[in-house]
């Protein structure tokens, strides 16, 4: 098996490669043909028949597959243990995987054991060159893995020199998904789960689970109705719900909002949350938190409603309406329903 | 069965209010600079602690921070709201630590208490949101690890039984003990500090805080075995020196920037209904909407 490769780890639920593994496919591409090296994926789990016509429009040239009824759905160790033996042998140069739940889990351990270098929730990756400080060594192209910190206020550039393979995670909605070519086709390898995980690894048991197929889908969706702290209550929300609905959009939220239980987190868009590029962006009562705007930015259009004629959001919006949302909306719904028909 | 519980806890600057002299130029944090708080989730985590120590009869809960000699401050609100005593890992020579070299050696502290049966720590911290040093200490440690825990629902068989909160519903999982448990941010609040605990270890002082005690402070303390937060080395838990601080961090930071955003030239609006209309009226037309 070829060495010195960029591989994505590739999430799966039900039979259908996440959304985030695809993104990060279509990123892991892009590197890969700059660094002239094949882009690989793995997969682990349950009756992964074909599953790999999922993943080749997307540029894969070598999927390694793992199947063992005890690796669906996912627990830490086992899949853990497939990715440390197996890069042992196959010593990719770079590693990416989603920030989920997963990836958040697996991605750590992983690295603990490898003693190889992870950055978590990237919002860029790059490859470049980089000289020591100190040493003066100098090194090329590595993966420059950016990352917001300090509540978004600053962005880092971290890279790992010397240790392999480099490790990254990226939430999902931050990369772009796009096919590569529909009809890309790469090489299959099968991996015999019992050389790679051993029974000891199955430690942890689950007794429950209750997965919901996700009901919102703000990433997707042309028309934002994002609502903030200024919206102040759970009730006023209704609003940006009935606006959303006229205008066939999704609402979403800010940290703010979340965090004071106005609306659930599956809603929050920013650096903690999913990033957005709709057509348009209505910002009700969102002052425009750095780690907000990062999430939004891209947005085609931007609508600012504030009470605050200075808020920073509307630095970066098209419009800005200073004023009470409780008041603007209802009538954006009003004139919105007269003048569509 | 009576636990030995370890709670890990950190003491974060509070990234709601950056200063502009929070970065040294070495990209790593100035500490000093921040107003320093007890790491949301590790609040989450303790009060789980705590709910195991009521049911758990003779159980102790041990806290364990790593960070500059002021962290004791975490060890004491936690003895406040409950916890028996803790531990600060403190050392110039673990500054500058990514996740990797924290969670080593955080792992070697735990090694040296010699007998746990369950580790909890919040799911991140918010300096840095990362959710890495849980798992890396269960790896290093080499225990099984459980992370976004909303509930410890309890413990069966030297199992203990966990729900755990993810992106798109709930999983229940049962885990043998010793276990590293990470707790999520929509677990139970932390209970408050308790009036008599707070009376009993508001003496309580670190070792360092100790030697600037005046001598009637300090026979108090010593003639109080309780009161002491004790501060370990990086010599004392055995941590192999490439292994920490800067050189044992495979991740280095390569720069830093401020984060600035294009400004748009905004059409300024008022609210009255003209306007509003002709906004829609230009959305409509130009395909934004109603498509």
């Amino acid at each position: 098996m070829s060495q010195n490769n960029l591989i994505v780890y590739c999430e799966i639920e039900d039979g259908k490669i996440a959304d985030v593994s695809l993104e990060l496919l279509t990123k892991g591409r892009q590197l890969a043909t700059k660094l002239g090296v094949e882009l690989q994926a793995i997969v682990i789990g349950d009756k992964l028949n074909g599953v790999e016509e999922q993943v080749f429009p997307y540029g894969v040239d070598t999927l390694y597959k793992v199947e063992d009824s005890r690796l669906y759905p996912y627990t830490s160790n086992p899949h853990a243990a497939v990715l440390i033996n197996l890069f042992k042998e196959i010593k990719p140069q770079i590693c990416l995987m989603g920030a989920t739940c997963i990836g958040r889990d697996l991605g750590p351990r992983v690295s603990s054991c490898l003693h190889s270098g992870l950055t978590a929730d990237c919002t860029a990756l790059e490859i470049g060159p980089h000289k020591d400080p100190k040493t003066g060594k100098e090194y090329t192209d590595l993966l420059y893995q950016i990352r917001p910190a300090f509540g978004g206020n600053i962005v880092a550039t971290i890279v790992n020199p010397d240790c392999r393979p480099q490790m990254a995670t990226v939430r999902e909605g931050v990369m772009k998904k796009e096919v590569y070519d529909a009809n890309h086709q790469g090489q299959v390898i099968n991996l015999e789960a019992k050389d790679y995980v051993s029974d000891t690894d199955f430690v942890v048991e689950i007794i429950d689970r209750q997965i919901e197929k996700s009901k919102v889908n703000i990433k997707n969706s042309p028309i934002i109705v994002a609502g903030g702290y200024g919206v102040g209550s759970k009730e006023n929300f209704d609003l940006l719900f009935d606006l959303a609905k006229v205008l066939g959009g999704e609402v979403g939220a800010s940290r703010a909002a979340v965090d004071a239980g106005f609306i659930e987190h599956e809603r929050q868009i920013g650096q903690t949350g999913v990033t957005v590029r709709p057509k348009l962006y209505i910002a009700c009562g969102i002052s425009g938190q750095i780690q907000h705007i990062a999430g939004m930015q891209d947005s085609s259009i931007i609508i600012s409603i504030n009470n605050d004629p200075n808020a920073p959001i509307n630095t970066i919006a098209d419009y800005v309406i200073t004023g009470n949302m409780e008041d603007i909306v209802p009538k954006l719904i009003k004139y919105y329903k007269k003048n569509s028909k | 069965m009576s636990l030995n519980i370890i709670v890990l806890a950190k003491q974060v600057p509070d990234t709601r209010n950056v200063g502009k002299d929070a970065m040294k130029e070495d990209g790593t944090i100035n500490r000093a600079a921040l107003p320093a708080i007890f790491n949301p989730e590790d609040l989450n985590a303790l009060e789980q602690a705590l709910r195991l120590k009521d049911a758990n009869p003779g159980s102790t809960v041990t806290m364990l921070t790593m960070g500059l000699p002021r962290a004791a401050e975490v060890i004491r609100e936690a003895m406040y709201r409950g916890a028996d005593g803790g531990i600060v890992l403190t050392d110039r020579v673990l500054g500058g630590a990514d996740t990797l070299a924290t969670s080593y050696s955080l792992a070697q502290a735990v090694k040296k208490f010699g007998k746990y049966d369950i580790i909890l720590g919040g799911r991140q911290a918010i300096d840095g949101d990362t959710a890495q040093v849980g798992p890396q200490i269960a790896e290093k440690l080499h225990l099984p690890q459980v992370t976004y825990a909303e509930d410890i629902l309890g413990i069966e068989d030297g199992k203990v039984i966990v729900k755990r909160r993810l992106e798109h519903g709930v999983e229940t999982v049962k885990a043998p003990l010793p276990c590293v448990v990470t707790v999520n941010g929509s677990a139970p609040d932390c209970r408050p500090r308790n009036a008599q605990r707070l009376m009993k270890y508001k003496r309580a002082v670190s070792t360092s805080e100790k030697a600037h005690l005046d001598d009637n402070l300090k026979a108090f303390v010593d003639a109080h075995p309780y009161l002491n937060i004790d501060e370990w080395s990086a010599a004392y838990v055995e941590a192999d020196p490439e292994q920490i601080g800067l050189p044992g961090s495979p991740t280095k930071v390569k720069a830093i920037e401020n984060v600035v955003f294009t400004a748009k030239e905004s059409r300024r609006l008022d609210n009255n209904d003209q306007e509003i209309e002709n906004l829609i009226v230009e959305l409509i037309a130009n395909h934004t909407i109603g498509g």
